[in-house]
């Protein structure tokens, strides 16, 4: 059996060992790229070939995994070939997804604390992550900055590297995109629910730890409850869904307080509404679709 | 039924067979390290190949039965001792209420299971009782054990081999400490320059002591990346990838060196390049690596890495039905 390599719709096919079949959409990140790889997967899903373990999409590719005692690789291989053709052009195409928003408390003591305890891990140990992110991008101040971070919304490309924990990319053009190098060297620790950002993607972190990100902030609400205690988890230990459209609401301290206290009696309930992203409108004019994607209707 | 722990060992979890399907959410599959050595563990106590046992890493516990039970040891080579005998691995032995258990030092491999009959019997989260203490799911209040744990053993559902009853010599793995590991490359080796991919597959890796559940570190050469503009997202380091999904067994080599092998608690994904991944027949093989262990990466193809994996299954089922008689 030959090397995978020749492309089919400009994807780029290899193998992952005998158990998973890489597919990388585009080399850099894009809008169209991730859509593409959630399109792909979507269909992936709905298709289902006996014998697929995972579909992972992640940024602008995706990751299968698959028992090759079940289903062979060049009959999943041709499959998933024939999959991207049908999926490649985005006209027409809308993927089910959810709209999800995330209370925000930014410049928190929390992590100031432990970017201060880090600080000669970054580039600038004088500085603040949010002043050192506002600079990178040419913003006036951390205030600029905290107002572009939640004046778009972000879709989840990519849900892992640990448990529950959602890479987001924000619906905007290239050019106003949010671009912050991680830290020099990696902390080797990370407070729970953490708003991190490094290179143009913005992350949560799901559980305390190590982590390189820069930190803008800390959500208020659990996004991964192992012990599925609170009614958003009881299918899913893990809160976020690639493909989900996430909005972030700036919190003060008082209002992080409060939905704190509602985790705690176990009564807190993310505001979450099912959308259907159309592709290539959302690609072709980001601003002008964000602004009708974020009317969705709240479900009662 | 329980054991209760008077020593821990290094790093003693339990695992079964994993919690598979749930990969696209960062939570990975997880389980016995070395699922051959696990499987045949829980065959000579009459267990199912997915109950539940200790994966014991280097040094193993120490511990005392509350009632009489069986125990298999699996895996790494290490004199098992009861009561301060030597008793048999790879064997059934049987233990009476009351009697100490512990080991020797590992002198080949470097993980050993121990299974009792019935089964490690503590709570199953998402399907499976394997310790993924990242994501507090599985195992013995989610983390390794502790001195002073009592730890519970479920009630054996069926009959069992008879006390003495050992897997063959000529069954059984050997541990050497030069290893060559078969991987098919891919992902993104064509982002190394031609003499980075001989090197990859020419070198010596030795396996340092950066070496977990999640990944192994290795060191002995330097690999060389393609010039390029860095693309949009992706970090400005030629290993750098825009981030993506990485599989079980996967080889990336942050910076050209200190190649990492992922294994079954890998993280699901990140930012650097894939350049090979271990064929699924040898990652019980990466598992029992000590470090300082010479390996080589063998390139192979899909076929033989579908060959090699028929030749595990097979070797598997006539080492199950030697130990069924």
């Amino acid at each position: 059996m030959s090397a995978p390599t020749e492309t089919a719709a400009g994807f780029r096919y290899s193998w992952g060992g005998d158990e998973f079949l890489f597919v990388e959409v585009a080399e850099e990140m894009d809008l169209a790229a991730n859509f593409r790889a959630a399109a792909l997967c979507q269909r992936l899903a709905a298709d289902r070939p006996a014998g697929i373990i995972d579909i992972c999409p992640s940024n602008a590719s995706l990751l299968l995994r698959f028992d090759p005692d079940v289903l062979a690789p060049d009959v999943l291989l041709a499959r998933v070939r024939e999959l991207a053709t049908e999926t490649a052009d985005l006209a027409g195409q809308v993927l089910s997804s959810r709209l999800i928003e995330v209370p925000v408390w930014y410049d928190d003591p929390f992590t100031n604390e432990v970017g201060e305890r880090f600080r000669d891990n970054r580039h600038e140990p004088d500085s603040t992550d949010l002043d050192f992110a506002a600079t990178q991008n040419g913003l006036a101040s951390r205030a600029e900055f905290i107002s572009r971070h939640h004046s778009a919304p972000w879709i989840v490309t990519m849900v892992g590297f640990v448990a529950g924990l959602p890479f987001m990319y924000q619906m905007v053009p290239r050019a106003e995109q949010l671009e912050v190098p991680k830290y020099l060297l990696p902390r080797t620790d990370t407070p729970k629910l953490t708003i991190g950002h490094g290179g143009c993607f913005s992350c949560i972190y799901s559980v305390r730890g190590a982590g390189g990100y820069q930190m803008f902030g800390v959500a208020a609400a659990p996004i991964y409850d192992p012990r599925q205690t609170l009614a958003d988890f009881a299918d899913s230990a893990v809160l976020f869904r690639p493909g989900d459209v996430v909005t972030y609401t700036p919190v003060t301290e008082e209002r992080y307080r409060e939905i704190q206290a509602e985790v705690a009696a176990g009564t807190w309930r993310y505001d979450l509404r099912p959308v259907t992203v159309d592709l290539a409108a959302a690609v072709a004019d980001p601003r002008a679709y964000n602004e009708r994607l974020l009317e969705a209707p709240r479900v009662p | 039924m329980s054991l209760e722990i008077e020593q821990p060992g290094l790093h003693t979890t339990v695992q079964d067979l994993g919690r598979p399907g749930l990969y696209h959410l960062g939570i990975p599959q997880g389980g016995a390290l070395d699922r051959s050595s696990a499987i045949l563990a829980n065959a000579l106590v009459g267990n199912e190949p997915a109950a539940a046992l200790f994966e014991c890493t280097y040094l193993g516990p120490t511990f005392t039965t509350t009632e009489p039970t069986l125990l298999a040891v699996t895996g790494a080579s290490v004199q098992l001792l009861v009561n301060g005998d030597p008793a048999p691995s790879w064997a059934t032995v049987a233990l009476v209420a009351g009697d100490r258990v512990s080991f020797g030092y590992v002198t080949a491999g470097a993980r050993y299971y121990l299974a009792f009959a019935g089964g490690i019997d503590v709570p199953e989260d998402l399907g499976s009782r394997s310790t993924y203490q990242v994501g507090s799911l599985g195992g013995f209040h989610n983390r390794a054990l502790a001195a002073g744990d009592d730890v519970p053993v479920g009630t054996p559902s069926g009959p069992a081999p008879a006390p003495g009853t050992a897997l063959p010599e000529e069954l059984r793995p050997v541990f050497p400490t030069e290893v060559d590991l078969r991987v098919i490359p891919g992902l993104y080796d064509h982002r190394l320059t031609e003499a980075g991919r001989e090197t990859l597959f020419s070198a010596t890796w030795r396996l340092t002591p950066v070496a977990d559940r999640t990944g192994m570190r290795f060191e002995g050469a330097t690999l060389d990346w393609r010039e390029r503009v860095p693309p949009f997202g992706a970090g400005s380091d030629p290993s750098n990838i825009v981030d993506a999904g990485y599989p079980v067994g996967s080889i990336q080599v942050p910076n050209g060196t200190q190649p990492i092998i992922l294994h079954r608690d890998a993280v699901s994904g990140g930012g650097y390049a894939v350049v090979a991944t271990v064929i699924s027949a040898d990652l019980d093989r990466v598992a029992q690596c000590m470090p300082g262990t010479n390996t080589r990466f063998v390139e192979v193809d899909m076929d033989a890495a579908l060959a090699a994996r028929r030749a595990g299954r097979e070797h598997l089922e006539r080492s199950l039905a030697a130990v069924a008689g």
